[in-house]
Formats: structure tokens, sequence, C-alpha cells
């Protein structure tokens, strides 16, 4: 603990300030680093002549959309490539504050294996796969201190419940026995976040550490990143594709593309004076609260809906509906919704947001006859969904689309494009044949502004966005009264993401459908819903307009969750951070 | 809904586009599973598996031109003048491989042996994959009681000895001595019973990963049918294991067919030649230096059961992205693939956009490969996490359709 005064003492200047970027300070410096992979295909080049530097207790954000080289730039720190990887450059970490730093792509084995954990320790997105279940909690942070050479028991033990409080474990001293699945997805990166820094490494590199967690959750995380800086000294390399993230927590940002750095800067300079068009673009694309979606038409005029949906007939109606999975033995009964009503008018979009767990997507799932409702009721196109005959409802299946969330996985692999959007209308004979819909399909594709020619191709030879356009051109064929996204934009990057949001509502606005949009992000829901429902444990927290709940939230739940979504603006949200403390303490 | 389609792409009519759109066309021949894997191989996976092809190959040869290859019958004693054959006679000019105490010429046996193992291959794989699928795949997908049942019955099955059960069926079909296609019968139904619960296994397995697929609820949503989602969707997209367990099953018939007529239950040698009987025969000449009669059926059994092996095993290896050797790059070489969903400019008009992703398409090789969004460095990345690296294998290899070599 001495050598982490130590450093705290020596680098006391201000960790927003630039000049830090001098050679002489910076805790890595990449040069000119270059990586290609083998594959079946033949090489492919992963990133190119990327240059920058990590300045000491500085947390430095990397942005890009997915394939930059973000992820495979920051194992490069710590080798961690795979053996088809061949890397060229240099990577100088000084770990300690004398010379010139060592290169880490030419290093020993066992150098290596000293300088990971040591000098620097990775945190991945997943918690759950980097624990190992059979193994408790201080046995696992202890096996880092184990393998950096410390063995007295009584001293480990201290160590990691030392660790286990800094990062906020509560009743840490009991807890340190417990096996991973005894704690929440947040604390669990909590002790990720604890094995890092249990060594005291100078360097953190955190690959997209917030991603698989809800916002509020998020926002606690990237506290302790921040105390992770400030406390314990240590450098900090994040890799999001958030610019929300980036804003809340970074001090500098190397903006990726396409395996080069286009930009690198302040955060302050990124986000108010970008330099690069493809920052510019990045940022334009990112939603913001808000910010209702215009969407135009090739005239430049505002596309509208024709029809308030107020005066709309109810297309679906659920009241006090009960949706249980029925417990393992011996275990009570899961109530994933609890006494929700609700209803969607005809042509109204209705945003439902929450976080996972929260019965959001069941909810949907329900609607759309893929998962049975326990109590209540609710009334589909006109007809009760409790205890429904499938083959009753399958002639009202054609009037209901579904997009959902993974538009990997939406697609049958084995079928081309043109297969795949034509199964609705085989299924209900509107065509015998997929050859037959040619050229209707041909027509949706273009629809979603996808080329004709697309259908030819297999699902996995279009990119996420566009397989998440075709994926909403099935569910548009059968021209359905009621669609149901089931977080439609959540796997795709931020540019991908706001066409797909502008393609939504383009067609929502000419075509009328209802719909329920499910998603967690609740800038993207303020772009696009007429109403909002806020769902929490299984119940609805809170229900009205969009406006309405974005600016005067009244349950304290809903004021948490708008409170926790980092806004894309630095100055914003040191302001926003603040106000989000504020209603924590309260709570407490 | 032709409101929104001023954005066409192209002109009425002009295929051009669509000409330079479409994948090169693709043999049949190239999708086929080992085809595909040889040429993905590299190295010593690539040996291993042309070994086994070539021992595989080698003996269906043998096999089906086994009436021109061997020089006499497989239950022929005498020759062509009614001399009868020498007994135990070393390797001569007459007998190449030397003859049997029975009298039998090795070499013939053994060439009409092939024919045997063969069939017996054949036999027992189509007894048992066509019900051993369709069963796990009921099983699957309905899950249930049905599933619960199957799943004993299949770990019941597990704990029988294949050879004892081997031997129940000789008896049962034959009385001990048997036919030729008595004791064919009698290895492929025992091979049946054990192999069945195998593909069922396997088969239920995929079909309860795919059953959660986005695109099998997506086929519900839709209102497909449930035999419509069964035989579209998921009987495809499970089949992918199959090619490694049907080349071991192969190789475990031949080994059961030779055990039972080593043991006495086999085939009668009048009604076919059978290398397990031989080894049988055999037993009491090694004792007194006759090398002859037990090498060459014992070499032929390790051969055959060597070379199927050899395939399984590199198509289990192939089949995995973690387990695949490949080349090392050497240097940083290779083009930045084209990951980016940015367009530069917003503005620029779709048939723009398309031309230029068309002309790309054929110029350039788009690298990016199948089942999800992963970029190829990403999913390389990812196979270093043991935990995700399962999810990677699970992707389909469906790279044949993407990568265009």
């Amino acid at each position: 603990m001495s050598e982490h005064g130590g450093r705290n003492a020596q680098s006391t200047q201000s960790t927003q300030s630039t000049q830090s970027t001098q050679a002489g300070d910076a805790l890595v410096d990449v040069k000119d680093l270059s990586v290609s992979f083998m594959t079946d295909a033949g090489p492919i080049k992963a990133i190119d002549g990327v240059d920058f530097v990590i300045p000491r207790k500085t947390v430095v954000g990397v942005v890009g959309e997915s394939g930059s080289g973000k992820s495979v730039t920051a194992r490069s720190i710590i080798r961690l490539l795979p053996e088809t990887a061949t890397t060229g450059g240099a990577i100088y970490l000084r770990a300690d504050d004398d010379g010139d730093g060592v290169d880490v792509l030419t290093m020993s084995v066992r150098d290596l294996q000293r300088m990971r954990g040591d000098a620097a320790a990775m945190v991945f997105q997943e918690p759950n796969s980097v624990l190992n279940p059979v193994y408790t909690i201080g046995w696992q942070i202890e096996e880092g201190l184990r393998a950096h050479g410390l063995t007295d028991k009584k001293q480990l033990r201290a160590k990691s419940i030392e660790i286990l409080d800094k990062v906020g474990i509560p009743d840490a001293a009991t807890r340190v026995d417990y096996y991973p699945h005894q704690f929440s997805g947040g604390q669990k990166q909590r002790i990720v976040i604890a094995m890092a820094l249990v060594l005291n490494p100078g360097l953190i590199l955190a690959d997209e550490p917030t991603t698989a967690l809800d916002v509020t959750v998020q926002a606690e995380i990237l506290d302790l990143l921040r105390l992770a800086r400030d406390e314990f000294g240590a450098s900090v390399l994040i890799i999001t594709h958030n610019m929300g993230v980036v804003a809340d927590i970074a001090d500098q940002v190397v903006v990726m593309y396409r395996g080069h750095v286009v930009e690198q800067g302040s955060v302050d300079q990124i986000f108010y004076d970008p330099q690069a068009d493809y920052t510019k673009r990045l940022l334009a694309a990112v939603p913001r609260i808000g910010q209702r979606l215009v969407v135009r038409d090739a005239a430049g005029d505002v596309i509208e809906r024709k029809v308030d949906w107020r005066a709309e007939p109810v297309v679906v109606k659920a009241e006090h509906m009960d949706i249980t999975y029925p417990g393992r033995f011996m275990q009570p009964d899961f109530k994933a919704v609890d006494d929700v009503s609700f209803e969607i008018h005809r042509s109204e979009v209705l945003g439902l947001v929450g976080e996972s767990g929260s019965g959001k997507s069941t909810t949907g799932r329900a609607i759309a006859g893929l998962q049975r409702i326990s109590g209540g009721s609710l009334d589909v196109l006109g007809m009760e969904m409790k205890g429904f005959k499938e083959r009753r409802f399958k002639p009202l299946r054609e009037q209901i689309g579904f997009v959902f969330q993974d538009p990997g996985s939406s697609f049958d692999p084995l079928m081309t494009i043109l297969e795949n959007v034509a199964e609705p209308l085989i299924v209900h004979g509107r065509y015998r044949t997929a050859a037959q819909a040619r050229q209707y399909v041909g027509e949706l594709l273009e629809m979603v502004q996808l080329p004709r020619t697309y259908m030819n191709r297999f699902p996995h030879e279009l990119s996420g966005g566009q397989r998440q356009r075709a994926s909403l051109a099935r569910a548009l064929a059968l021209k359905p009264s009621l669609l149901i996204a089931d977080e439609p934009t959540s796997a795709l990057d931020v540019s991908v993401q706001a066409k797909v949001l502008e393609l939504f509502k383009t067609l929502q606005a000419e075509i009328g459908f209802a719909c329920l949009f499910i998603t967690h992000d609740l800038a993207v829901v303020d772009m696009l819903a007429d109403r909002i429902m806020v769902m929490h444990k299984g119940r609805i927290v809170e229900h009205g307009d969009s406006s309405q709940i974005m600016r005067h939230p009244s349950d304290p739940y809903t004021k948490k969750l708008l409170a926790s979504l980092p806004v894309p603006d630095p100055r914003e949200q040191a302001a926003h951070r603040e106000e989000l403390h504020e209603l924590l303490a309260k709570e407490a | 809904m032709s409101e929104s389609t001023e954005l066409k792409v192209g002109v009425p009519g002009d295929t051009r586009l669509e000409k330079l759109n479409v994948e090169p066309p693709k043999s049949w021949l190239s999708r086929l599973p080992v085809v595909r894997d040889l040429k993905i191989a590299v190295g010593w996976q690539k040996g291993m598996l042309v070994t086994g092809l070539v021992l595989t190959a080698f003996f269906l040869i043998v096999a089906v031109f086994a009436p021109w290859i061997a020089p006499y019958g497989y239950a022929q004693i005498k020759g062509a003048d009614g001399v009868a054959f020498p007994t135990q006679a070393p390797p001569s000019k007459a007998h190449i491989w030397g003859t049997t105490v029975g009298g039998f010429d090795v070499f013939s046996r053994t060439v009409w042996g092939a024919r045997t193992a063969v069939i017996a291959i054949v036999v027992a794989v189509l007894l048992s994959i066509f019900a051993g699928v369709f069963l796990g795949l009921v099983s699957g997908y309905f899950g249930g009681w049905v599933d619960r049942v199957f799943v004993v019955i299949a770990d019941a099955v597990y704990s029988f000895p294949s050879l004892l059960l081997a031997i129940l069926m000789a008896i049962m079909i034959s009385g001990g001595q048997s036919s030729l296609w008595g004791g064919i019968l009698a290895s492929g139904i025992s091979i049946t019973v054990v192999y069945i619960p195998q593909y069922f296994r396997t088969i239920r397995a995929e079909v309860i990963r795919i059953k959660d697929c986005a695109y099998v609820e997506s086929a519900k949503v839709v209102g497909a049918s449930t035999w419509r989602i069964m035989g579209r969707h998921l009987l495809r997209n499970s089949t992918r294991t199959l090619p490694v367990i049907l080349t071991l099953n192969s190789s475990e018939a031949i080994l059961t067919l030779a055990g039972l007529g080593f043991l006495g239950f086999g085939i009668e040698p009048t009604a076919a030649a059978e290398w397990g009987y031989d080894l049988n025969r055999s037993v009491a000449d090694v004792t007194s230096g006759i090398w002859w009669t037990a090498v060459f059926p014992g070499l032929a059994i390790v051969l055959i059961v060597l070379g199927i092996t050899l395939i399984g095993e590199s198509l289990n290896d192939l089949a995995d992205p973690r387990l695949r050797a490949r080349k090392s790059a050497g240097e940083v070489i290779g083009s930045i693939e084209d990951t980016s969903v940015d367009s530069p400019n917003p503005d620029e008009s779709l048939a723009a956009v398309a031309e230029e992703q068309a002309l790309e398409a054929a110029e350039t090789d788009p690298t990016e490969r199948g089942g999800d969004t992963r970029t190829v460095a990403d999913e390389y990345m990812v196979t270093q996490d043991p935990e995700i690296a399962v999810v990677v294998r699970d992707v389909p290899d469906e790279s044949e359709g993407v990568i265009k070599r």
C-alpha cells in the first residue's frame, strides 16, 4: 500500500489536464500498433498504425463502432491476443516511474505474467463469465495475490476483505466466503473490479464494463472506476460504445474508426470541438433525452401521422394481467408480471421501459402469444389471451409483427433472406413458395431501404443493422396492425441505431400500425413513443405521455432511472451526476 | 406498401446489379461436409483427414471390386482343377498371403471381408440414424414427460455393453451361427440399440439450444405449424454434428462385427468372409509360428477402423474454431475488413450505395463470418474466453457461404 501512497503524492496534478500527454509522463505509449489475424479467409488486419498514449491517473475512453478495433487495441496492451494474431509496432509500458518503459510486444512470457495483474489488469464485459462459480469470491481475489507471491493466509484474507470493502460490498468480512451466484450482476462486476484493484496495478483495462448492466448499476460501476483513479491512482482505459459513459467518466477520449485512431483529445475537445468528420457524425447520431425524432421524406417535408391515435380504436387491452413462471421443486412461483393494466391504440407507439428482469419482455411475449398469462385478462385484437387455443389464435397472428432484439439469431442461418422474409407469407398462404414471393419481398426490402438484391444473401452476409432492417421487413410482410418491437436497437451501434429508428418512425407514420416498443434506453423511447410505461419488478410504476414522464417524473424509481442515464455531454453530465448522488443520498 | 418505394434501387428491369450481388454459384460438391472440411484444413489436421480419407476410400474400392480383385471365392477350398488348396501353407505364388487351417486363401478372404464390413456399416448407420434423429427432434422440441421418458431409456441403454447385446441378438436372430445377413443384422441391430441414444442425445441437445433462438420464436409468432418449424428450421440446423458421430459409429460397427466373429457368433465361413472369424481360427496358428493367417485380417480391421476414426476426429476438430489449426500470418498483413456501417455522406443516394456495395462484393473479399454480428477479429478475441468460446462454437460454421476464395 505504501507504493500506492507514493504514487498518489507524486501525481497530484489535475486529472482533467491535457499536458499529461507529454511522452515522459505517459503510463502507456502505443506506437504504430498494427495487429492482423489469420483466419480461414486469409489474413485480416484488425488495427493499423494506432498511436496514442495513456497518461498516469487518467481515464481514457476508447469509442468506436463494433469492429473498429477497440478491444484488439486494449488486449494488445497486455498481449492477450490469440495465437493467430500477428503484431507490429510497439507498446511501451512504464510500470515504474523510471526509464523508458518496456515494450510489451517483445517481452518474455515470464515478464509478461508478472506484468499482468501487477502493472495492468483487465475488467471484462460479462462479470458472470469471469468469476468461477465453484470458488468463493475471496479465494478468487486471493488467487491474484498468490500468483504474485503473497502466501500468508491471514494477510491474504485481510487484503481481500479490505478491497471488497473499498469497492462497496456491504458486510465484506462475511461475504468474502460467498460464491459468485450469491451476488447480483452489479455486485459481481464490483468484485471483478476488486480483483483487478487488489494488486494495485497502474493500469486497468475495462472492456465495455457496463454494457451488460442496467443504467442504475452502470452509474455505480462508473463511480467505482472513478474511485480507482482518484484513490488508487490508477489509469483506466475504458472501451465503450456509449457516448454518455464517455462523457461521464473519461478525461481523454480516443475515437477509433475502421482500425485507425481518427481523433484523440480531452473529453471537452471531443464533445464540444470535434475535428474529425467521423466524430461529428458519431455525436450527431447519439440519442438525447428531450429530442423528438423528426423524419423527412425525399422532398424535405416532415412525415407525420395522418390520424390522431387517441381517437383510434383500442388494439390491445390488459386488465390486471399476471404472468407467473412456475417455480422449481420446493420453490415458490416467480411472478414476472404483476397486476398490469394498459391499452394500446391503433397507430400509437407505446414505449415500455424497464431494467432487465422487470417483466417488460414477458409482457411483449404475452401479447404475441409466446407466453401464457396466468391471471387477469389480456385482449389482443379482440381475442382473450387467457387460456387461448393456438388454432383459434393463428388467423390473428398475421396481424401481429414481432421484431426481436438480437439480429444475429432472428434469422434461420441456413435460409436466404428471401426465404426468411417470405416465411410469414408462405405460412399464411399468400404465396406457395418463396420463389413466387420474390417480387413482393423485393418491394419489402426496398421499403426498409435495403437493396433488392440482398434477398439472395444469407443472414450472416448482412451487417447487424441490415439484418435488423430485414427483420423489420419480415415483421411488416403481412401488413400487421400491431407490431411488437423487443429491444430492436439495443444490439446495434449508435450510428446504425439512429438509422433504424428513423426508418421505424417513417414506416409507423406511413402504415399506422399500433406498436409496443420495448427498450431499456430512455433516450430511445423518448424519441419515438407517444406514451411511456415504466416497469419495475413486474409492476407498472408510472404510465403517461412521454413528455410528461421525461420532464416531470413522479415515481421515485423513474426519477432514479432518469438520473442514472448518462447524458452525452460532459459538462451537463457533471451536474446530472450531482443530481443522482443527491437523489441516492435522499433515498438512503 | 409501395408508397415509400421512391427510394428504388436501380432501374426496373435492370438486372446487372442483381447479377453482381449474387454469389458465384457453388457446386453442391463443395458444400458436402467432408469436402468442405478438406478445404479449410491445414497442417497436421489436413494430414489426418487425408490419411483417413485415403484409407477409407481404399477399403471402399476393395469392397466394391472384391470379385475382380480376389483370385478365389471367399468359401473356395479347391482350385479350378479340383485339387484342394494346401492347409496352413505359407505365402507362395498361388496363395500370396498363404492359406488357413481350413484351406481358405487368406488374401481372398481378406478382400471379401471388406465387402462384409462395408455392408455392416451401412446397415448399422441406416438403422440407427433415422430413428435417432427423429426421436431427438421430437423429444427436444416438445420436452415435458415425453422427453423425460426418452432420456431415461437412453440412459438405461448406455449401461448395456454393446458386445453383450450383439451376442444376444446373434442368438435370437440365428441361434448363434449365422448366414451373411443374420450376422450383419445381429451386429447392425445391436449397434443400433446402442447408437440411437447417441444420435438422440446429440440432436436433442442441439434442438434444445436452437429452439430458444429468435428465428424459431419468430416462426412461432408468424404462426408456422409445429411440423414446419421442426422440418424447416430445427432439422436442418441441428444436424451439424452428425458427420462426426456417423464416422465414429461406423468404426464401432466394424469392431462389433469382428468381435462377434471372434467369439464365434459371427457369420459362417461359407456364407461370407469375415475378419473376426478368421482371427478366431488363427488363434491356434500363432503359437505354432504361422503368422500369415492372423496378421492380414487383423491389419485390415485396424486400418479400416483407423481410417474412419481419423476422418471422424479431424471433422470434430475442424468443426471447432478453437481446435482448428490455421497458418500464421508471419507478418502484419491483410486488409482492414469493412465492418463499418457508417456512410460518410448521409445524403448519398441509396442507389449509389447499393452499386458500391455490389461492386465491393464482386471485387473484394467480404470476410464477415456467420452467425452473429461479431466481426472476425472480435470472434477470435472471444475464443480466448472459454465461457464465451462455447457460444462461438455454437455459431453454425456456415463460413463456406461467406468466405470466397
